[in-house]
């Protein structure tokens, strides 16, 4: 059970190749209706039944707030992923129906800012196509700057330089190009805002350098979906539930437990929400925790696990659901 | 230290060194005890990139020398608060993120500067506060909305209207004042003594 979102019934429109890693795709209410309102930051989960089993995965809205005619995602093409993304690049085609729920956002502006400065690293890109749509409708403040690998998978660096100029900052890899965060950190007018969506290493680069130049992290945001990892597969046992799962190596815990029929809650599926935060009544073995929610004291206390990104391996878990 | 009654009412805390690239102080009165308590614990060449804004204040000479010797990249000292708040917005006007705020003394200096602050695009809670000495409020009439300043009794007569206002804990941060609400509206013929209570 998605805490608090409903699921929308959606008609995929258009699906387009953008380029050698990603797909965009457009949804519209197969009833022809409005979707839902949203902000720019906010991501829906997708449902991909591909045959016997169903995945639910988190995408950023990329579309502009301001027309709900029609969502947009797009999904990099993980080769050895789960297979979320192949699903969705090889299997969604125009003309098919698919299930979304109501977008959330875990990753909303702060509209209290004097500026926004947003660094986005690769496909971290998506959640900004959404924000600069919003700002530039009402005339904010901000600044783009985006690294990629290469020119070829600058995805949409062309589109927001058309349409934002000087605004948008691109830095490839290959020319040998780099961000030059201190400088940019501290040449910013006070009551700036930092978002920062990419890779994981680049968020933690980006943080830490933030919070040593005394930015508060009231000003920090960012964003970062692990997805869940596939690992070796593994025993549970649901006491609530009375029941005995197995984990298989392409789920997640939190799919096999949904799979047993049980319904826990949850929003993000990338281990940030702290949705469907579950309770550890006893285990032998170790977790392999792969969370941005828990902190590490839970970590080390073996009583807490996010089903929705981390695993665990040894002989026995049961958990209070 | 101050209890917190209503949710408005601001609570402060013990200053202490943050990370940043430059730290901006402004104290009046007994508030340089707090910066000179807080120089005991910060890092080697702290101060070399710090600024202090101080009012002395009833404090004379008393804590000018030793908060000079703690070698600030710049030191100002001011006749009062009124005095010291455009240096104050002008040094904001052109500050960039990194740095970091520190205030120390009155509530009226701290809610002032914190005003500044908010202004320039502060948010309250990454600001480090610390109550020294008096606990003499700003207080706004909500009839005529003068400002009256150093308020220490309670009941206290506005300085602008004349009316006699009961002094609540209910604060205004926007305008960095308590509310003072006319104590006897039904029959001003009451009058009721006024305690020192805010010294």
């Amino acid at each position: 059970m998605s805490a608090g979102t409903r699921k929308i019934d959606v008609i995929v429109t258009d699906v387009v190749p953008v380029n050698e890693l990603v797909k965009r795709f457009h949804f519209q209410r197969t009833d022809g209706q409005l979707l839902p309102t949203f902000s720019g930051g906010a991501h829906v989960v997708v449902e991909m039944r591909d045959d016997d089993r169903t995945r639910l995965n988190p995408y950023s809205l990329m579309s502009s707030p301001l027309d709900t005619r029609d969502y947009t995602i797009s999904v990099r093409r993980d080769d050895t992923g789960r297979g979320g993304s192949l699903f969705m690049h090889q299997r969604v085609n125009p003309g098919m129906r698919m299930v979304i729920s109501s977008p959330v956002n875990l990753f909303s502006l702060d509209l209290r800012a004097r500026k926004h400065l947003m660094i986005a690293g690769g496909i971290g890109i998506t959640p900004f196509m959404a924000q600069t749509s919003q700002l530039a409708g009402d005339a904010g403040n901000f600044e783009l700057h985006y690294t990629c690998r290469t020119e070829t998978l600058a995805t949409y660096a062309d589109v927001l330089k058309g349409r934002y100029g000087r605004r948008i900052h691109l830095y490839r890899d290959d020319q040998g190009e780099r961000l030059p965060l201190e400088q940019l950190l501290a040449s910013q007018p006070l009551g700036t805002h930092l978002y920062i969506c990419g890779p994981a290493g680049m968020i933690e680069w980006v943080r830490r350098t933030a919070a040593e130049a005394g930015w508060p992290d009231d000003t920090v945001h960012f964003e970062h979906f692990a997805a869940p990892q596939p690992g070796k597969p593994f025993d549970v046992t649901l006491a609530i539930s009375g029941k005995q799962i197995r984990v298989s190596e392409q789920q997640s815990l939190l799919e096999a437990i949904e799979a047993a029929g049980i319904d826990p809650p949850y929003l993000c599926r990338g281990g940030v929400c702290g949705q469907c935060e579950t309770k550890v009544i006893s285990y032998d073995g170790n977790f392999l925790h792969n969370d941005h929610w828990l902190s590490e004291e839970e970590h080390q206390s073996g009583r807490k696990i996010m089903p929705c990104v981390s695993r665990f391996e040894g002989k026995s878990l049961v958990l209070e659901r | 230290m101050t209890a917190k009654t209503i949710l408005s009412r601001p609570v402060y805390g013990t200053l202490s060194p943050q990370p940043g690239r430059n730290h901006l102080f402004v104290a009046d009165a007994e508030g340089a005890a707090a910066i000179l308590d807080m120089a005991k614990a910060t890092p080697e060449g702290f101060f070399a990139d710090a600024h202090i804004m101080f009012v002395p204040d009833d404090t004379g000479t008393n804590y000018v020398e030793a908060v000079k010797s703690l070698q600030p990249a710049r030191f100002y000292q001011g006749p009062t608060i009124a005095a010291a708040l455009p240096r104050l917005r002008q040094t904001l006007a052109t500050a960039h993120m990194g740095l970091r705020i520190y205030l120390a003394g009155s509530e009226g200096l701290i809610g002032q500067a914190m005003q500044a602050a908010m202004e320039a695009g502060f948010d309250p809670s990454s600001i480090q506060t610390e109550h020294r000495g008096s606990l003499a409020r700003r207080v706004q009439c909500v009839h005529c909305k003068g400002i009256t300043e150093n308020v220490t009794t309670q009941p206290v007569t506005c300085s602008h209207c004349g009316l006699l206002l009961l002094v609540r804990d209910h604060y205004s941060r926007r305008l960095a004042a308590f509310q003072g609400v006319c104590i006897n509206a039904e029959d001003p013929t009451e009058s009721p003594q006024a305690e020192e209570i805010f010294r």
